[in-house]
């Protein structure tokens, strides 16, 4: 698995490759918040993720509700096939907001 | 069998039992869709006894068996850690938007049956689990 940030705009697109499970989920999990505590709007590109289990998703579900405290805006985007299966088995497809591709620059 | 594996209960090992649990499933001409569930609920199976019976003590020892009995793909996943309270052993309620509590959900939607139990005079645990192999070629 491998992570790594881009600032896109007003958002941190953090870019996630690989296989996610519990041997990497605190680094996905640490990644993803650390943009928070900075402030950051946050996107979480998928488009490369082969594999994610429920360690990888809580990471995601922790992202999702530490930027909702901060009000901030934390996205999902290009979920690949394997990660859209995995999110509808947890019925969380329609609770985070997934897009095609990051907002519009600002 | 179609597949036994013996392997440390350190999460760095998931990735490759996971590549032998597909191999194993291909075998049986199964669907893309169904293989990647099966892979997922034998996965969490496995990262749940990492973290909740041997509590990440890398050195414990887990063994994953599948084989086809009649119609059914059966997979035992078994642990050498102190007895578990099997009771205990649920899913989270979905409608709780909260981290954690997600595998042992998707191991009950993936398969058809799974039973948790002790193994006699307390040497570990095992989940038996299985799903008609007829419905997983059908995806």
């Amino acid at each position: 698995m491998s992570a790594k940030v881009i600032r896109e705009g007003e958002f941190a697109v953090v870019h996630l490759e690989g296989e996610i499970d519990l041997s990497c989920a605190s680094a996905v999990r640490k990644t993803i918040l650390d943009q928070i505590s900075l402030g950051q709007h946050t996107c979480v590109n998928l488009a490369q993720v082969s594999y994610i289990d429920s360690s990888g998703i809580a990471s995601l579900v922790e992202g999702f509700q530490a930027a909702k405290k901060k009000g901030l805006q934390f996205f999902l985007i290009a979920v690949s096939e394997p990660v859209m299966s995995v999110l509808a088995l947890a019925r969380l497809d329609k609770v985070f907001s997934i897009h095609a591709t990051p907002p519009p620059r600002h | 069998m179609l597949l036994e594996l013996r392997f440390a209960a350190d999460p760095d090992k998931l990735c490759d039992m996971r590549r032998c649990v597909r191999a194993a499933m291909a075998g049986l001409g199964c669907g893309t869709q169904w293989v990647a569930e099966v892979v997922l609920a034998v996965n969490e199976a496995c990262a749940n006894v990492m973290q909740h019976a041997y509590l990440g003590d890398a050195s414990g020892e887990i063994v994953l068996q599948m084989k086809q009995v009649g119609g059914d793909l059966e997979v035992r996943v078994t642990d050498f850690a102190p007895p578990v309270v099997v009771p205990n052993i649920r899913p989270r309620r979905l409608a709780e938007l909260r981290p954690g509590g997600l595998g042992t959900h998707f191991i009950r939607t993936v398969m058809e049956r799974c039973e948790y139990g002790n193994l006699p005079e307390g040497a570990g645990n095992f989940l038996q689990m299985s799903k008609p192999i007829s419905t997983l070629r059908e995806w």
